[in-house]
């Protein structure tokens, strides 16, 4: 309902059948759209361009306002759902909610993040421009006319608040709860406001101001006699669902968590069954296993769920490569860190100073049990150390071809103004200390 | 040092014992922990009773009074912790008092320190092996500290933040020694080796370990609390 209409279909709009039989079911669309996302919701039912629809409605607008009143019952009956436009490309948001949000392909979502604001603001610009305009443009009689300015507000003031139950309902599926503003409530009761200045401005256009008064006490004492009545059901009603809704929740995590066990643990347990004989292949398994278990049960909320991402933080970074690095080596390597900060890219070459040490460690030294990795911020000082407990060696006794150790580490560390200690006894194991001072924040 | 070493070392003449309670809720795990250190001619550990509930596990240990009880994090009707409170009576005995020594497959923080500060001595991940928790049950029944690597970043993780503290708080922040002590731990290395690295006797860390893990257990109002509080576990 932006744009100038060009009118090509006129009143015979493509509105939907509603008894015929739909491959899928209507919805209005959450996703960018400006009013209720009816034409947006139904441009993706019928599969047509959103601008079309559009079109369409404000056509049908002019022509004596149906298409506010089809609107209406559209933005009435149709729930809000997700679909529109575009909704096949992305079907699994509804089920997936939050981690959908980073999950989009590049157009869809990330689009929609911003963009509505805006779109809306000119929607509303425009709807304005055009209640504007259909009112001048009304030449009925002067009585009829005093009565247009107050329906337009209570038609303004019940568009807010629906609009408003509407964001209410999408905040809950996306379990944006925390974000509480007062815009919501500030919109709520705009539009309340709105609409009593309309029902008021008709009672006196009626005449019947006299009363005003003694309605509003009836009125007042009625809505008292009934919140004392049914206020205990109500909020034990309300109290009820949220419970409930606090269930479902419940009940939903935990399905997901054990669809995951499912999925993965099982999977292992049968792998490992399967190469019962291969020691070394069942504990890179196993500990693959419970490195990814862990991170399930014990890391933070919101963080860390979906792998695959480069760390940018330094405890994330060491484990990371310690897990890479188990798992191509089938040696295990305990870590433990202390304090943490942001990856900067001295630290990332120390990163990678520190995960050759721990392929030396886990190749020359493994014999020897788990390697031992320690990371610790103190200050702007980072340091690690990569210890095995393997048979250790001569580090002037290697030939000087060999530049692993000489390259890789050391000259890495130096080269980006950190230091490297590597201290080898012939049995007492090798430890390879590394240090950097990070960038000023 | 190796479990025979532990068993014999410390005893003049006479092999060392100790008496132990198993408490865990995972019987293949209690099974496994027996198999290991129960051979008692060979470790010197016996394992005097098993539980794997709170209520089981204060029962078998105010029945059997053994020296050390190794004790889950994680135990149906309560935890560990509750174990501990229940058992404080029993710790606090001058002189036949019962030790605990948390084993645990937690990662969590809150979990291990949680423990810790309710009374117990030690703390090992199970991974640990059957020698070196030999070797843990006999430092915790004399009376020291143990403390995994884990354990180690944890407490230092605790006691990172607190560069510059009141002056009134110095009993309860660490020294400089105890620092390095627990940065040695927490880097893998041995109380023997980290005896020979800080050229003082092995005596000498085991104290500063102790005094390290009362600290934790006294400074339950200032850096653990807010640290606690920064991460959202208390």
């Amino acid at each position: 309902m932006t744009t100038a209409p060009p009118r090509t279909e006129g009143p015979y709009a493509p509105v939907p059948d509603p008894d015929g039989p739909p491959p899928r079911r209507l919805y209005r669309s959450a996703d960018g759209r400006l009013l209720g996302g009816v034409a947006r919701g139904l441009a993706g039912h019928l599969g047509l361009p959103v601008s079309w629809v559009r079109v369409v409605f404000v056509a049908l607008l002019v022509a004596q306002g149906m298409g506010a009143l089809l609107y209406a019952a559209f933005w009435f009956f149709v729930p809000l759902g997700v679909g529109g436009v575009d909704a096949h490309r992305h079907p699994a948001y509804g089920a997936y909610g939050a981690y959908g949000l980073e999950g989009a392909g590049p157009d869809g979502r990330r689009r929609r993040v911003r963009r509505p604001d805006k779109g809306q603001l000119f929607a509303l610009i425009a709807l304005v421009i055009g209640a504007f305009v259909l009112a001048s443009n009304f030449e009925l009689g002067g009585r009829a006319n005093a009565y247009l300015w107050p329906v337009v507000l209570i038609g303004a003031g019940v568009a807010l608040v629906w609009r408003q139950a509407d964001n209410a309902r999408r905040a809950q599926w996306l379990e944006l709860g925390r974000r509480k503003g007062v815009l919501p409530f500030v919109r709520g009761a705009a539009g309340v406001l709105l609409v009593g200045i309309g029902v008021t401005a008709i009672v006196i256009l009626q005449g019947s101001v006299r009363n005003l008064g003694s309605v509003l006490q009836a009125a007042l004492a009625v809505v008292v006699g009934i919140a004392l009545l049914a206020g205990p059901y109500l909020v034990r009603m309300t109290q009820d669902l949220s419970e409930e809704r606090l269930m479902r929740i419940r009940a939903q995590e935990r399905a997901e968590v054990a669809a995951h066990v499912h999925d993965s643990v099982l999977h292992t347990l049968t792998l490992i069954q399967r190469s019962a004989d291969d020691p070394r292949e069942v504990a890179r398994l196993a500990r693959a296993q419970e490195r990814e278990l862990r991170a399930w049960l014990y890391k933070p909320e919101g963080r860390g769920k979906d792998e695959d991402e480069e760390p940018d933080r330094l405890a994330d970074a060491v484990r990371t490569a310690a897990a890479e690095v188990e798992d191509a080596h089938g040696v295990p390597i305990e870590v433990v860190v202390v304090g943490d900060c942001p990856l900067d890219e001295k630290l990332g070459a120390q990163m990678q100073a520190a995960r050759e040490a721990m392929v030396n460690a886990a190749k020359y030294g493994g014999s020897g049990g788990a390697v031992q990795v320690f990371a610790e911020v103190e200050g702007r000082t980072v340091f690690v150390s990569v210890r095995d407990r393997g048979p250790g060696f001569d580090l002037d006794a290697v030939p000087g071809d060999r530049m692993g150790v000489r390259e890789s580490i050391i000259g890495r560390m130096q080269r980006n103004g950190g230091t490297a200690r590597l201290r080898s006894a012939p049995d007492g194991g090798t430890e390879v200390e590394l240090e950097m001072e990070r960038a000023a924040e | 040092m190796n479990a025979t070493e532990a068993a014999q070392g410390s005893g003049e003449g006479e092999a060392r014992r100790a008496r132990v309670v198993l408490v865990d809720d995972h019987r293949m795990f209690r099974t496994g922990v027996q198999a290991e250190i129960g051979q008692t001619d060979v470790t010197g550990v016996e394992v005097v009773g098993e539980a794997a509930d709170v209520d089981q596990a204060v029962t078998v240990i105010t029945a059997t009074r053994p020296e050390v009880v190794l004790l889950d994090v994680h135990l149906p009707g309560g935890g560990g912790v509750e174990v501990l409170r229940r058992s404080a009576s029993l710790m606090a005995d001058p002189e036949r008092p019962v030790r605990f020594l948390a084993l645990s497959v937690s990662d969590a923080a809150e979990d291990v320190i949680g423990v810790i500060r309710g009374g117990a001595r030690g703390y090992v991940t199970k991974t640990i092996t059957g020698t070196d928790l030999v070797d843990a049950i006999f430092r915790v029944a004399d009376g020291d500290a143990v403390f995994s690597p884990r354990l180690a970043g944890f407490v230092l993780d605790a006691f990172a933040s607190t560069d510059a503290p009141p002056v009134d708080e110095d009993l309860d922040r660490l020294t400089q020694r105890e620092r390095e002590v627990l940065r040695l731990i927490a880097r893998g290395y041995a109380y023997k080796e980290i005896a020979k690295q800080l050229f003082i006797s092995v005596k000498t860390v085991e104290s500063h370990v102790s005094a390290v893990l009362r600290k934790l257990q006294l400074s339950n109002r200032h850096e653990l609390t807010r640290w606690a509080t920064a991460r959202r576990l208390i």
